[in-house]
């Protein structure tokens, strides 16, 4: 007769199914928060991870598609990004961040490396669309409220510090490669860049803005 | 090698995933020691994201939706080894702690969801367990329906195959998740209720899966 102790527990989180989660808790997924998905995405619920796309595919393939240019460079970094979330949600500290950050750090991540790889990095990749896609998603109006409110804060930033802050974030460009574009010492693109970014970062707090809920 | 305050400095750009490679390097190896670069880290991240929302959202292709989930799926590491010595013989002392581990596999599952989702009030770790036929081990049905088949011998899938379980209700049979096996004993948590009255059973699918089961059975549970 085996004991307990002939049987090694499952090291492993061993679980998860959001159809039983759905039926045991009687709440859809689409009430639980981006942190509780990413946590039933740990325990590989592919519904969770699912729901996390539907609220952050939008926003993730917009940003792509502004590093990359490419439609098909594009959907290969969006999928990236969402694996790498399928596969790393174990490693996903709340405490450190907030799920969406998260989420968007590794699409941009990924979208910068692939930018980098491919070389496909147009000479004038920033400029904001002048004529956006007519149409182009029934996105939620908390995002073009909050998208709004991103462009304003920029807006009032030194132009000096916007522009170094959108080569390297839209463009991919690497700070010794924003350098080079500008004509300006490396030290200065350095300063510049976290000038910028830390003076967003008050514009944003003062303005009071969240992001928004996706759903 | 930057000086300390320039160090600090970096923290901006690598928030944007714009450092150079040796700056990110020596970044990186300051971080982990700069409690207020982590700090300040975590808040230009949340700036840098906001910048994620400024192009216009475009409507991904439907297409690369699947392709995520169905990636995904297909890595889904829903198999885990619960024996590992004695791999030779799957005597009843095997089938007997079949129960043990199922309830052990169980309970973590119970535990999961309630740490996942906090209006579980209760943990609900009360099941029942039917055995299998075609294969050693049994299954664990909870109250909830929640469920996890365990079983032992059965090895990893062929090439280019995967096992397939699905729920049978009815005659009729639906999707329950796929799992590659392996040595010894395996404890799948499946990804659909099992009602009761309902059965368990498994086949050998093309890799990916399919919607319907394509082959016999090779391991069928009683009636849950």
């Amino acid at each position: 007769m085996s004991t307990l102790a002939d049987v090694s527990p499952p090291e492993a989180a061993v679980v998860g199914s959001a159809d039983v989660g759905r039926e045991a808790h009687g709440r859809p997924l689409g009430q639980a928060t981006d942190q509780e998905l990413l946590s039933l995405v740990a325990h590989s619920d592919d519904l969770a991870l699912a729901e996390l796309y539907d609220r952050y595919g939008g926003v993730a393939y917009g940003l792509a598609l502004r590093i990359l240019r490419d439609d098909a460079l594009a959907q290969d970094a969006v999928q990236d990004a969402f694996l790498a979330v399928w596969r790393s949600a174990a490693g996903f500290l709340p405490e450190r961040a907030k799920a969406s950050t998260w989420i968007l750090t590794l699409v941009h991540r990924r979208a910068v490396d692939l930018v980098r790889r491919e070389q496909r990095r147009r000479t004038e990749p920033l400029e904001p669309d002048q004529h956006p896609a007519a149409g182009p998603t029934d996105e939620e109006a908390a995002v073009r409220f909050y998208r709004r409110a991103v462009q304003t804060a920029l807006e009032q930033l030194p132009a000096d510090q916007r522009q170094a802050i959108e080569l390297a974030y839209y463009g991919g460009l690497s700070q010794s490669e924003v350098a080079e574009r500008l004509g300006q010492p490396l030290g200065t693109i350095k300063s510049r860049t976290f000038a910028g970014l830390t003076h967003l970062r008050e514009l944003l707090r003062e303005a009071g803005v969240e992001e928004p809920a996706l759903s | 090698m930057p000086e300390e305050a320039d160090l600090h400095e970096l923290v901006a750009a690598y928030a944007l995933n714009a450092l150079d490679d040796d700056d990110r390097a020596a970044f990186e190896e300051h971080l982990a020691t700069c409690e207020r670069c982590a700090a300040q880290l975590a808040e230009l991240r949340d700036a840098a994201a906001a910048l994620a929302y400024v192009p216009e959202t475009a409507a991904p292709p439907a297409a690369l939706r699947s392709r995520i989930l169905e990636t995904a799926r297909a890595e889904r590491p829903n198999v885990v080894p619960i024996h590992r010595a004695g791999r030779r013989s799957w005597g009843l002392g095997a089938v007997a702690a079949a129960a043990v581990a199922a309830a052990v596999a169980l309970a973590i599952w119970n535990v999961s969801l309630h740490n996942s989702l906090d209006d579980q009030r209760n943990a609900n770790k009360t099941f029942t367990t039917v055995t299998l036929k075609g294969a050693q081990g049994n299954l664990a049905v909870a109250d909830s329906g929640g469920a996890v088949l365990f079983t032992c011998g059965i090895g990893r899938a062929p090439s280019g195959k995967t096992y397939e379980a699905w729920v049978i209700t009815g005659g009729k049979a639906s999707r329950a998740g796929q799992f590659q096996g392996g040595q010894g004993c395996v404890a799948v948590p499946l990804a659909r209720g099992v009602p009761s009255g309902s059965a368990v059973a498994v086949t050998v699918e093309p890799a990916g899966g399919s919607d319907q089961p394509t082959t016999r059975p090779i391991i069928k549970s009683e009636p849950a």
